[in-house]
């Protein structure tokens, strides 16, 4: 039995592709850079709990690359129509990376569908003197090793993603992403402003090791959110999701169920 | 033939290895490397050689736009064109050019040029680029918007040169209550526009349509004379015959008295430049959305951003043309009638090249070279097809 459908949905004359499976309290997962080509073992696991939504954003992988993408804030825009358009409610948004920045812009949007908010490794912000990697300098080899803190994890990663038949998505995924994040460097100047009203319960999800997004990126979201609540991933890199899918998974449901409990 | 020379204004003194070790001459290879007294030294000796230029005789001098490298030293050319304005007095001057997508105004590119042009009382020559893919990692510009953006400059900026002000500019990125520059170009209906480009397909039918001067740059002969016909074909598919004066060669040349002495005397030179300052990383070159997918793929594939060229390879395939006052000629001649270009634009000096050797060259170029080209144009019919 499949675990997940493959769909294809227009929202508002954009068509994009939406891996779909399990089954509970939705949970929209927003990706980030690399796109959203399959369905991984951490969306099997949470499968188990939510009902989780994976779309590939407009501009990456198998979506339309709309006239209308121009900036992040175009994709916070779109993915509010989108649980508009699914009438999905009290959902759980996760976002990584690219995919965090595009949840914080649509939280400080309108909260109105949204039961939390958790972001993992998120662009969005700036931490003036954080060190970070170039990640438009680099190979896709040497960026693909950025991403993860264990050697033999990123090597596995080149295997599996720098193939020929990727070439094309993976093209495609980085012409989008230069487009959203070059210049400001994946944030935007605006965002910090308007992060207090963003009034779901929040999880920072972080890995110790992140050398994309250093560790003060997370500490600058917890105090920039009110009544957030940041998880440092020991031994861990920019994904934690793949890279400590357990303790990824497992601080997720410990955080929406503690949000249960509280209420 | 017309010749201009042209400047690429390295920073001559560059530690090679450094450069090397850095892996490029451009973005990352840190000014630290830079001595300003030798700098200063270098912007007079290579404005000089520009003015020997002129009163050598050649038919014109280009300078163009880099930014943050030691491949060149001209991040703002209109300083040295300004320097030059009234200094080189006969001769066209020509900025190759400004890289329009890297402006947040261009209407100030309308200004500078206006005024260059006025400055010249008409020798001016105006070259429009989107700049290599460095630029973009060296002035923060994003290189998806490159090809909408040199666009929409370059429409905003002849339509600043031949509409009457005011106007009102509203565009994607640019936007513009009052569009009334002064002073207007001296020249009618504006300075010739000149297109350096490496080859993109869509800039060669935009340019032939346009009946813009279109200039190649560091090429093999044989992929010069495949574009130089894409080129033609446009121009016919648009209605005219083009002249041959609208194709521009961009080479280098170096003459000595024997072939031998010429390739000796140019090696150390020709190879720091293509294998030193050139030289940079693929993702560098090539940031995403610079250029379509397409291209990407075919220079990604081709690695030639990795390349380490000899002279000899250099010289045989026709990038440059090194020799004897004979073998520059026949050459010079071969490859004219090939490719159907009636404008070098030729780089007298090259990487280190100190000065005396440059002067040497300029002068052999303009003594040996020049004489037996002034009036000669493309001969034959020219068997290269445009088609791969």
């Amino acid at each position: 039995m499949a675990d997940h459908t493959t769909t294809t949905i227009a929202v508002r004359g954009c068509n994009i592709k939406v891996m779909r499976g399990g089954s509970g309290p939705p949970l929209l997962f927003l990706h980030g850079a690399s796109g959203a080509a399959a369905w991984l073992p951490f969306m099997q696991s949470l499968s188990a709990r939510f009902d989780v939504i994976v779309p590939q954003h407009p501009g990456f992988n198998d979506s339309d690359t709309p006239e209308w993408l121009d900036t992040i804030h175009d994709l916070a825009y779109f993915y509010l129509d989108f649980l508009e358009q699914l009438d999905l409610d009290r959902v759980h948004l996760v976002g990584g990376s690219l995919g965090g920045w595009i949840a914080a812009e649509l939280a400080v949007r309108d909260t109105y569908r949204l039961s939390s908010l958790t972001l993992v490794g998120a662009a969005g912000i700036h931490v003036p003197g954080a060190r970070q990697v170039d990640l438009f300098l680099g190979s896709d080899e040497q960026r693909i090793r950025d991403f993860f803190h264990d050697p033999a994890c990123a090597e596995e990663m080149i295997a599996r993603l720098l193939r020929p038949e990727f070439e094309d998505a993976n093209m495609k995924n980085r012409i989008a992403t230069a487009k959203l994040a070059w210049q400001p460097r994946a944030y935007d100047p605006h965002l910090r402003k308007w992060l207090h009203r963003i009034d779901v319960p929040t999880l920072i999800v972080w890995g110790a090791n992140d050398r994309v997004f250093p560790m003060e990126y997370a500490y600058a979201w917890q105090q920039a959110i009110s009544g957030s609540k940041a998880v440092i991933i020991p031994e861990c890199g920019h994904i934690p999701q793949v890279e400590k899918r357990d303790a990824f998974v497992g601080e997720l449901i410990g955080f929406i169920d503690g949000m249960r409990k509280a209420a | 033939m017309k010749f201009f020379n042209f400047h690429l204004m390295p920073y001559r003194h560059a530690d090679l290895d450094a450069i090397d070790k850095n892996g490029s001459a451009w973005v990352t290879y840190s000014n630290k490397h830079y001595d300003p007294a030798k700098g200063a030294e270098l912007y007079h000796e290579y404005l000089d050689q520009m003015e020997f230029a002129d009163t050598l005789g050649f038919d014109g001098v280009c300078l163009n736009e880099h930014h943050q490298t030691a491949y060149g030293m001209m991040p703002i050319p209109g300083v040295l064109a300004g320097a030059l304005a009234r200094s080189v007095k006969r001769a066209k001057l020509a900025i190759l050019g400004r890289a329009l997508p890297l402006l947040n105004n261009p209407l100030m590119v309308a200004e500078e040029y206006a005024m260059l042009d006025n400055l010249t009382r008409g020798r001016f020559i105006a070259g429009f680029v989107r700049g290599i893919g460095a630029e973009y990692h060296a002035m923060g510009i994003n290189p998806v918007l490159s090809q909408e953006r040199y666009a929409e400059a370059h429409d905003l900026i002849v339509r600043a040169w031949t509409e009457r002000g005011p106007f009102a500019y509203e565009g994607k990125h640019y936007h513009f209550n009052y569009v009334n520059p002064w002073p207007r170009p001296y020249q009618t209906p504006h300075p010739p526009i000149w297109i350096p480009s490496q080859g993109s397909a869509s800039t060669i039918r935009w340019a032939a349509q346009k009946r813009y001067t279109y200039a190649q740059t560091l090429s093999p002969i044989a992929v010069v004379a495949r574009f130089f016909q894409m080129y033609r074909d446009e121009a016919e598919k648009a209605g005219y015959t083009p002249s041959p004066d609208q194709l521009a060669w961009s080479n280098t040349i170096y003459v000595a008295e024997t072939d031998e002495k010429a390739m000796r005397e140019a090696k150390p030179h020709l190879e720091a430049l293509v294998n030193r300052f050139l030289k940079m990383p693929v993702e560098m070159l090539l940031p995403p959305g610079y250029s379509n997918p397409e291209s990407m793929k075919r220079v990604r594939a081709a690695k030639v951003t990795g390349k380490t060229m000899s002279i000899d390879e250099l010289n045989k395939t026709g990038v440059v043309i090194v020799g004897s006052p004979n073998t520059v000629r026949e050459k010079l001649a071969e490859y004219q009638d090939l490719a159907g270009f009636n404008t070098s634009l030729t780089k007298t000096q090259f990487g280190t090249l100190p000065d005396d050797m440059t002067r040497a060259n300029m002068t052999a170029i303009a003594e040996e070279i020049l004489p037996h080209f002034r009036n000669r144009l493309p001969q034959g019919k020219r068997e290269v097809q445009a088609a791969e």
